[in-house]
């Protein structure tokens, strides 16, 4: 860690220099909302940057990172995105008489219809399977253009978190937690003696087999 | 309120500002947040989102709305503030929304909502411009893309001596006030009011007092946001 401040859950959202990998071409440099960062000649804008009249601009506070010609910034703060495919952890928040609405941690509610619910359910009888406040683990299956998605729970390994604790960290931070082929979490996991369940929207469930 | 050689009531020369501080991530819960003291001034800022926009008729289809509360506490000036909005709260915090909706990429997020919500913990003089820039910083803080921060200075006339950031004397007794709000990377304008009859020249020097003060209130800004408490 080069003596610098560590990653831990607890201090991992904040600017304590903690967030994201380190080293670059560049150095650590730090950005702001508005900062020009050069000519884009040659280069592409990555995440958090904007090419506006020819020139390069950060849209986000964070750290600038340079990767063969693209350029983008490791934020500081980051909100989930849903992509379909992904792996993740949802609290319920509303239902209806056919399907229950999601919260990922993203900036939309996802829904989950009935028919992509959990087992059999009848109609009207969503609450009686899973109720408001209810921890998931489910999929994302479809996301619109205007940002709506549907999440599944018709897979392998996806149900209803009926024990254990679910924690939650910004997504950008996750790769510490899994680190390099997962070697961090395979060896959490064996000092644990827990099972975890790291999903894509930053929340991670642990339960313990005691 | 100014003496014949320029010095104001407070020992500030005519292009001086009150001394600022800037501190980020105060309020542990929101998504992002700012403490902001501006001579006597004190506002915290905190800003939630992007969440689901609630009712769903303010749901815009195509981009994310700004819901922007700007409040006095009761306790923030030397006479009782009635607690809960009123038509200057309404006010201000609609051009500070305007202003802000110029700067932050609405697009990115339709159908949600990002929620600001502006204290006055102290009040002098100057708390809109106060609040915007804490509002822009507290933003930053959260991660929401913009295109630049906002840096809201104003500038007013006393004695007939163009002077910039008015104390609460020089408010109530001045001439005029110009609050302004500064792009301050590239120089643009997002909010302007002007209180009181300047003219065309005093209006020219309180523009490049604002100006002025908004690259020196910017640095302040950056310092902050990257790390470490501004004084």
């Amino acid at each position: 860690m080069n003596g610098g401040p560590v990653a831990r859950l607890d201090n991992m959202t904040k600017k304590n220099g903690a967030a994201g990998p380190q080293g670059n071409k560049r150095g650590n440099n730090l950005v702001v909302p508005g900062d020009d960062l050069g000519d884009s000649e040659g280069f592409e804008a990555g995440h958090g940057v904007l090419v506006m009249s020819g020139r390069l601009k950060a849209l986000k506070q964070g750290k600038l990172r340079e990767k063969g010609r693209t350029i983008s910034i490791e934020p500081v703060h980051t909100r989930y995105i849903p992509r379909p495919g992904d792996l993740v952890i949802g609290f319920i928040e509303g239902c209806t008489n056919n399907l229950w609405f999601i919260e990922l941690g993203a900036p939309f509610n996802a829904i989950l219809p009935m028919s992509l619910g959990p087992g059999k359910v009848d109609f009207g009888g969503t609450r009686s399977v899973m109720d408001i406040g209810d921890a998931i683990l489910c999929r994302v299956q479809e996301v619109e253009e205007t940002h709506s998605s549907v999440v599944t729970m018709k897979g392998m390994g996806l149900r209803k978190i009926r024990s254990g604790v679910v924690e939650e960290i910004d997504p950008h931070l996750l790769g510490r937690i899994i680190g390099k082929g997962g070697e961090t979490l395979r060896r959490m996991k064996a000092e644990t003696e827990c099972r975890i369940v790291v999903a894509d929207n930053g929340r991670m469930c642990m339960e313990t087999f005691r | 309120m100014i003496d014949e050689n320029g010095v104001r009531a407070d020992g500030r020369g005519p292009g001086d500002i009150r001394p600022i501080t800037i501190e980020t991530g105060v309020v542990p819960v929101a998504d992002g947040s700012c403490r902001m003291t501006w001579g006597t001034n004190e506002a915290i800022v905190a800003v939630y989102g992007p969440m689901e926009a609630h009712p769903r008729k303010i749901q815009r289809q195509d981009r994310a709305v700004l819901d922007v509360a700007y409040n006095m506490a009761p306790f923030s000036t030397t006479d009782r503030m009635r607690p809960g909005f009123n038509r200057r709260s309404r006010e201000v915090s609609k051009v500070t929304q305007d202003a802000l909706e110029s700067v932050v990429l609405l697009e990115l997020y339709p159908r949600s909502k990002i929620r600001i919500s502006i204290e006055i913990v102290s009040a002098e003089a100057g708390t809109r411009c106060v609040g915007l820039t804490a509002a822009s910083v507290a933003l930053a803080d959260a991660g929401i893309p913009m295109t630049d921060l906002v840096v809201s200075v104003a500038s007013g006339k006393i004695n007939d001596v163009v002077v910039c950031d008015l104390n609460k004397e020089e408010d109530n007794y001045g001439e005029a006030d110009l609050p302004m709000g500064i792009m301050p990377n590239s120089g643009e304008l997002v909010f302007l009011q002007m209180d009181g009859d300047l003219s065309q020249d005093e209006f020219k020097q309180a523009w490049k007092y604002n100006m002025d003060a908004a690259q020196e209130i910017h640095k302040l800004m950056v310092e902050a946001l990257n790390g470490g408490d501004s004084q």
